[in-house]
């Protein structure tokens, strides 16, 4: 049998944002027919490669083609044209439509929106086992059903290539399944899928071929029948990092942070994305969790730092001369005033104020407090020389303090962070995956401090996918799946491998 | 690293637009763009015309500071009309009805304006903060309410007088006015100083205290600001009560300085000035000013036109160019001098080359 023919050819994609490239080099085949994994970290530019298939961006080098022609997608409707759909992880339908105005809307000129359009409607629900009428509201379905029809609706303009970006994020177990099935079945009708992914369970039970990126560029392709998940793993975290290892444990007997039965519910359903979670991190430790991500890690550090609001359980924090402090009714400004840093998963977004200068941005979650606030007045020369000491300390690359937050690079904007939240003199520190996204320089020195904190009796909360990284760093690894704390792990003797299948629950631990 | 390109250009690049657009305009109707220009510019030197344009640009200072303290926080509050109409009708209701000593008569009809403002923009604060309504949409609702408020306070069978045709209310005592500084036959307004106050306070609110970092915080980034303590419905609440009591304030200069009374022929409109005007000068005190000053050299100098037989609303073409490109020029000149300032960086820390990622950029 033959090799069926590459629908779908990157040719050496690079794309750069000012001052940083998203992706380097990116070579992507996909052959007519197969479901296409595309794997890799937050930030591994999955996205932007997506985003550049689907025309909303352009690449600065490289090629596409599509059924061996090359084209030039400017804009979705040229990647339409071209056959190719995306399915974005965030629908967007049109709640008070019926099913079939949203798909009809926007591409009336196709079949019309008469009976013709149902016609097709018709044919299309059957492919993809849509169960609902077409003439239901879109707000009575449920979300699987909707997916189908986000899938209809791409398949209705014509394409026979179809994205599907993180499509599973949002189902449940058995919604996955029935997804795909419903993928299996086009794909025999000859449809060929992108799935973009970052579980790697998903990825082994549906796709033909796995390409892996990281950092920006592609490290290989597979089959995923025939390598294991910690391979993949692997693939996609990468070894040639610099050991994380810790040396000397320096765990005390001294409790810091105390959680108990802490359970947070989804505002809408009442689903627990946390249940029961009970743990207790001493001074000088680093209890690591691992977990594949959208199992709650997220949540369970936005819990802790009172950014969502837990519905029962308990949060306490023990001072060093033994007070107990219970959080669980604390504002975040509070928390972080009895002492707890915090270094978000998401920098830009949670950690910083990008157009601020980046004294401006060590005073961020330290505004009442010394060097950078006397009460309710800020001392900006306090913040400025502060702000100059992490520069030094924390070894941030800047031309000076005085240039906003978004023009420093990843690293830099990370070391700039941590270097704040170890300002604070903090007796817990929160750190959610602390080196993603950053240069290998930056991430031994963010590791180094870490370790001098620990050392001097900080307790510190480890959150990372970089399973190198918890195993080396932690003392205590606890697995988190489904918004359970499931097992327990020694990082002495535990392997990367064995951690990988207990946080895809594929074994008991 | 804001440049001064930032903070200048701009503005600078609206005006000579607007200045280009208004000419087109003023050629096809037949006019010399250069005489009417030069007209209102003469006009300034005339009669009352300076200190008239300073007077009317201390109550669009105002206003402008007050929709500026909403925009810090991303509102929109659309509503400083409403507010301030609702303010001055009870301030001078109340300064009319009081008798009190000098300076303490002035002092309570401003506790009453900024108290009247304040509770008036407390309606769609609490809206938003415990039921997501938006500001927008209920400011403007507000800002529709308040004509009939005002027409039902200052009736006779309330607090009105009728004066010949016209209804208003109680005259201030002189005790309760603020004297004017005489400049040739005009007088400046003394409030003009107590609005150059709050000016100088709402920019050390801003940059010098807790609350205005919070307060900016919260506006360029919500989950930042979130992570970082900042508890934004409380600044919400906050941000849009001030807002309302600067707005409050908006009519004093010509209450305590020239009018002495309310009536149902008051100016309005003021409010949506401020709107404009706090666009222009980009929500900082001093481009606040710059801002309210031209506005009001556009409004006071556009009758001069009438003299060259030019329609005087070019006035106000140039009114709405200026604000429409102010805020393309602003967003056009802010990406460039990012992408500029980000590229600086980079040269200056790996020798010309863009970052990798490799090397720690990020995605």
């Amino acid at each position: 049998m033959t090799e069926p023919q590459p629908v779908v050819e990157l040719r050496g994609i690079t794309k750069r944002f000012p001052g940083v490239v998203a992706n380097s080099d990116v070579n992507l085949t996909v052959r007519a027919g197969e479901v296409h994994a595309v794997c890799g970290e937050n930030g591994a530019g999955k996205s932007t490669l997506m985003k550049i298939l689907y025309g909303m961006q352009q690449p600065d080098e490289g090629t596409i083609s599509v059924n061996g022609e090359q084209v030039r997608l400017r804009n979705p409707q040229d990647a339409i044209k071209a056959g190719i759909g995306m399915v974005h992880q965030h629908f967007m339908l049109a709640d008070n439509f019926t099913v079939r105005e949203n798909v009809v809307l926007g591409a009336e000129s196709l079949h019309g929106i008469g009976s013709a359009a149902r016609a097709r409607i018709t044919a299309l629900a059957e492919q993809t086992g849509l169960n609902a009428s077409q003439d239901a509201l879109m707000e009575s379905l449920g979300v699987a059903d909707r997916q189908r029809v986000e899938i209809i609706k791409v398949l209705y303009r014509g394409a026979r290539i179809v994205i599907l970006d993180e499509p599973t994020a949002v189902l449940v177990p058995q919604e996955v399944d029935a997804l795909f099935a419903t993928v299996r079945s086009m794909q025999e009708q000859g449809f060929t899928f992108i799935f973009i992914s970052h579980k790697l369970d998903e990825v082994r039970a549906i796709a033909d071929t796995v390409t892996v990126l990281r950092r920006g560029t592609t490290v290989g392709t597979a089959d995923p029948k025939k390598i294991s998940s910690r391979e993949l793993a692997e693939m996609m975290v990468g070894s040639e990092l610099p050991s994380p290892e810790t040396r000397e444990s320096t765990v005390t007997d001294r409790d810091m942070l105390r959680v108990n039965g802490l359970r947070l519910s989804a505002a809408d359903s009442g689903r627990a994305i946390l249940d029961d979670i009970s743990f207790t991190v001493r001074a000088g430790e680093v209890l690591g969790i691992a977990g594949v991500e959208g199992n709650g890690q997220t949540e369970l550090v936005e819990t802790i730092m009172g950014m969502r609001k837990a519905s029962a359980g308990r949060i306490e924090l023990v001072e060093t001369g033994g007070t107990v402090h219970d959080l669980t009714k604390l504002g975040t400004l509070a928390r972080r005033e009895v002492g707890i840093g915090y270094i978000p998963e998401d920098r830009t977004r949670y950690g910083l104020l990008l157009t601020q200068p980046l004294w401006a941005n060590r005073i961020l979650g330290y505004q009442t407090r010394k060097p950078v606030s006397r009460g309710q007045l800020l001392d900006i020369a306090g913040a400025r020389r502060d702000t100059e000491r992490i520069v030094s300390d924390y070894d941030v690359r800047t031309p000076g303090i005085e240039v906003p937050a978004a023009a420093l690079s990843g690293g830099n904007q990370q070391k700039l962070v941590v270097g704040r939240e170890l300002s604070g003199n903090p007796v817990l520190l929160i750190a959610s995956h602390p080196t993603r996204g950053v240069d290998v320089g930056a991430q031994a020195l963010i590791w180094e401090q870490i370790r001098i904190a620990r050392r001097e009796g900080l307790a510190v909360l480890l959150i990372s996918a970089d399973l190198d990284e918890l195993i080396g760093l932690s003392d205590t690894i606890r697995v988190m799946l489904r918004g359970r704390l499931v097992s327990e792990a020694d990082p002495a003797t535990v392997t990367p491998q064995e951690l990988g299948s207990a946080m895809t629950g594929a074994e008991a631990a | 690293m804001t440049s001064w390109r930032t903070k200048v250009l701009p503005p600078l690049l609206a005006i000579v637009f607007s200045l280009l657009i208004c000419s087109i305009a003023l050629l096809i109707s037949g006019s010399d763009p250069l005489q009417a220009y030069w007209t209102m510019l003469r006009q300034l030197g005339q009669g009352t015309t300076a200190v008239d344009t300073v007077n009317l640009a201390t109550v669009y200072y105002l206003s402008g500071l007050a929709v500026a303290i909403g925009f810090q926080m991303n509102l929109f509050n659309i509503g400083v009309e409403g507010q301030y109409r609702f303010a001055a009708v009870w301030a001078a209701i109340i300064g009319g009805a009081l008798h009190l000593p000098p300076v303490l008569h002035v002092v309570v009809i401003i506790i009453v304006a900024v108290a009247a403002g304040v509770l008036y923009a407390a309606i769609p604060a609490v809206l938003k903060v415990t039921r997501g309504v938006s500001e927008v949409i209920s400011t403007i609702m507000l800002n529709s309410i308040v004509g009939g408020i005002v027409a039902f306070l200052i009736n006779p069978d309330q607090f009105g007088v009728l004066t010949g045709n016209n209804l208003r209310t109680q005259v201030i005592d002189p005790s309760g006015r603020i004297p004017g500084i005489p400049i040739g036959d005009a007088s400046l307004f003394g409030f003009v100083f107590i609005a150059a106050a709050i000016g100088l306070a709402y920019w050390f609110m801003l940059n010098r205290t807790r609350f205005g970092f919070e307060l900016r915080a919260s506006g360029e980034s919500t989950t930042a600001a979130a992570a970082g303590g900042v508890n934004s419905k409380r600044m919400t609440l906050i941000a849009m009560l001030l807002s309302g009591g600067v707005a409050g304030m908006v009519a004093l200069p010509e209450l305590l300085g020239r009018d002495y009374t309310y009536a149902i022929t008051s100016t309005q409109g003021y409010g949506f000035t401020g709107i404009a005007v706090a666009l222009l000068g980009r929500n900082h005190p001093g481009g606040i000013a710059l801002g309210a000053l031209l506005w009001a050299f556009l409004d006071k100098s556009a009758v001069s036109l009438e003299q060259v037989h030019v329609p005087k609303e070019i006035a106000t073409i140039m009114q709405g160019a200026i604000v429409l490109s102010v805020v393309v020029a602003y967003e056009v000149v802010r990406r460039a001098d990012l992408a500029a300032a980000q590229r600086r960086v980079g040269r200056a820390l790996s020798g010309g080359r863009p970052a990798s990622v490799a090397e720690g950029g990020a995605i």
